[in-house]
């Protein structure tokens, strides 16, 4: 099985997979059943099964998205997916305390190492629910909540009962009401009132088993003035059939406050990435996501910000590459409901190997709200003649006060660019590699460095053997 | 001693169906500054990009040969490690590559034992003090909004760095100011007694601050006349129609 999924995905690096040592696992398909079982397995408040089981009909009633990519997204078949898997029956807090193959796989993405070095806390999910779990002493003084979103209902009900669902409702489409009926681990971050959180927190999900769907679901709030960068990457090995991973997160934002929220996804190419990402934003409050999407099969993500309180600041830097057989439909949301906001969207997309990227955004400004200001940059670089690249904007301004600057670009690497690099001793191969790692630079360096690093390396295997 | 860097014989080279170089021959040893002046389009570029083996030529006679080996089975990054460099006329710009980044690797995969970390810095900072290039250089993006001057600049800088073999240096002098010109002529004059030399120039002045071995006055495609440096004061005050004839 290895060696087949090696020749259909390639080289890609996190394709290995462990044996699958469940303690529970759920029969595939999916029920309302399925849905009262996963919520009492969990021991949850009855409110929140209810949530559940509203979100289950309307998943069944709602129909697919008409857009994005239909066809790829007709193809997925909801009855052969897992919809609940345990592999650890508790969440540890000690790496030596979780399961050796589990351990082995989070040392082989770095994940300890990482938290060593430059992270306030980390939680590590492992098909649906979360294995590890740690913060930093310090932040936890400072009253700051950090635990896997199961743990949180159980430790903080109200403050969950209060938001969950307020920002994405289960509603929103037909991805965000499956994850509402299904969701299992994610995040819960609470950030007090003035605290700033100076290292990055992050959540690191892992889908090892096949044909697996994981569901996670993430709320961060951060109440006035507080700061908080949170991070977020993804993995799952190679297999010749899919994956579904169909997360929602939530932000809040309060008066004044600051969250980043940066992800690096680089799921292998059998994996459906459907995710509703989306925050609110108060006054004076910024909200940035810094959106990578390097795998996956198909991803169909646009992180939203509601700018609802004056003077509230949105910024979304996103980059996909799109390689062979995989589509990117990516792009950004955001909405100017109050005077004086203001937002950036930087999107870039890289397209090779047939694959194909689209930038699909939505900017609206309502008529009262006055004197906002908004940029939009959308560049595609298109490696390869079999390659593709959309953009699909949506700007629905409903005033003359506000300012707006939309440029899109779609360029080609120039053999001027290829033979400048290769007399200075850079290989074709490797031209490509710098090329395509400067055209996303604008994104990289908002990344940790450790990040950055990590995502220059991989573009660059992923131009290996891209010369014909 | 002499050690024949370069020899280029009978080359001709066409792009597309039109020809360029019409049977040129030329040979350059170790320690030699060889210019070649002509008017536009008398080919003096494309035998600079054809020696580093650019892929819009097509070589459909004669040969190139770098340290006696031929070079038609070398691949232009390949040449480039062999120790062969091009200062371009037009270098591109590679948008969101650090000008630091780019050096170092360029460094490292050129030359043969490359200095690394702190030696490669104290060279890079020797260098860009010479050329009287602020620090804040390093941190740009390759060319990206470059000044003609900065342009020239970075390209000799690299001209110190990758310590060439053969040095390629086309049109290197235009667009500089006196005191630039004469920066970048340091630079250049550092280089060549190790190394083999060709400049490639419209002008007299770039050659008044490099002294050149030999002089060669191209037309139409080849080399038409050589002689020492007296030849590139003689062209400048005389023209080329002179030698008209010739071709």
């Amino acid at each position: 099985m290895v060696e087949d999924s090696q020749e259909i995905i390639g080289d890609y690096q996190y394709g290995f997979h462990d044996p699958e040592n469940s303690t529970i696992r759920f029969d595939k398909g999916l029920t309302e059943q399925v849905v009262r079982d996963i919520s009492e397995l969990k021991n949850e408040p009855e409110w929140m099964t209810d949530i559940r089981v509203k979100a289950y009909r309307h998943f069944v009633e709602r129909v697919m998205p008409d857009w994005g990519n239909c066809s790829l997204l007709n193809m997925i078949d909801f009855e052969n997916v897992t919809y609940f898997l345990r592999s650890s029956d508790k969440t540890e807090k000690s790496w030596d305390d979780v399961p050796d193959d589990i351990k082995n796989t989070f040392d082989r993405l770095g994940i300890p190492e990482a938290e060593q070095k430059w992270l306030g806390g980390v939680t590590a999910q492992y098909e649906s629910e979360a294995v590890y779990h740690s913060i930093r002493e310090d932040l936890e003084e400072q009253g700051v909540i950090f635990l896997d979103m199961d743990s949180g209902l159980k430790q903080y009900p109200e403050i969950v009962k209060k938001y969950f669902g307020t920002v994405v409702p289960h509603s929103d489409n037909k991805f965000s009401a499956l994850n509402t009926a299904v969701w299992s681990g994610g995040s819960f971050l609470y950030i007090p009132k003035g605290v700033s959180v100076e290292m990055p927190v992050q959540a690191y999900f892992r889908i090892n088993a096949k044909n697996m769907g994981q569901f996670e679901r993430t709320l961060i709030i951060a109440d006035e003035g507080s700061t908080v960068h949170y991070v977020e990457g993804c993995t799952a090995p190679n297999y010749s059939t899919d994956s579904l991973h169909s997360a929602v997160v939530e932000l809040i934002a309060m008066k004044g406050a600051k969250i980043r929220y940066s992800t690096v996804q680089n799921w292998s190419s059998n994996v459906y990435n459907l995710v509703t990402k989306r925050a609110v934003a108060y006054q004076d409050a910024v909200v940035e996501w810094v959106d990578g999407n390097i795998g996956s099969k198909l991803t169909m993500k646009y992180p939203s910000v509601l700018l609802k309180g004056e003077g509230a600041h949105a910024e979304v830097i996103s980059v996909a590459y799109a390689g062979e057989g995989q589509h990117q439909d990516t792009g950004a949301k955001v909405h100017h409901l109050a005077s004086n906001t203001t937002s950036n969207i930087l999107s870039k997309s890289i397209s090779k190997g047939g694959g194909r990227s689209s930038y699909r955004g939505l900017l609206q400004v309502t008529p009262k709200s006055s004197g906002c200001r908004s940029k939009v940059v959308c560049d595609a670089l298109i490696l390869d003649e079999d390659s593709r690249s959309d953009t699909y904007p949506t700007m629905e301004i409903g005033n003359s006060s506000s300012d707006l600057e939309h440029e899109a670009s779609v360029s080609k690497v120039s053999s001027d660019q290829l033979f400048y690099l290769m007399t200075r001793g850079f290989s074709e191969e490797e031209a490509m590699g710098l090329i395509v790692n400067g055209f996303f630079e604008p994104f990289t360096r908002e990344l940790p460095m450790e990040y950055a690093v990590e995502l220059n390396k991989l573009l660059e295997l992923e131009m290996e053997g891209s010369i014909g | 001693m002499t050690e024949e860097i370069l020899r280029v014989e009978n080359l001709h080279v066409s792009v597309g169906d039109v020809p360029i170089l019409k049977g040129l021959n030329l040979v350059i040893n170790r320690g030699e500054i060889h210019a070649i002046m002509g008017r536009n389009g008398s080919g003096k570029s494309t035998l600079a990009n054809v020696i580093m083996g650019h892929p819009s030529y097509e070589i459909t006679d004669g040969h190139v040969f770098y340290r006696g080996q031929a070079l038609e089975d070398l691949e232009v990054h390949e040449r480039a490690r062999a120790g062969m460099f091009l200062s371009f006329q037009y270098p591109a710009s590679i948008p969101g590559v650090q000008v630091g980044t780019f050096l170092k690797k360029s460094v490292s995969s050129v030359r043969e034992n490359p200095p690394k970390g702190r030696e490669f810095r104290k060279e890079l900072t020797a260098a860009m003090s010479q050329l009287s290039m602020d620090k804040s250089f390093l941190s740009r993006y390759v060319n990206d909004g470059f000044s003609g001057g900065e342009k020239k600049r970075l390209e000799i800088l690299q001209l110190l760095l990758l310590q060439p073999h053969l040095a390629l240096l086309d049109e290197t002098d235009s667009g500089l100011d006196i005191d630039a010109l004469r920066i970048v002529a340091e630079g250049i004059n550092e280089v060549a007694p190790n190394s083999a030399s060709l400049i490639i120039t419209h002008y007299q002045r770039l050659l008044d601050l490099v002294q050149p071995h030999f002089v060669h006055a191209m037309i139409d495609g080849n080399i038409v006349h050589s002689g020492g440096p007296e030849l590139a004061l003689e062209l400048e005050e005389r023209g080329y129609d002179w030698l008209d004839n010739a071709a």
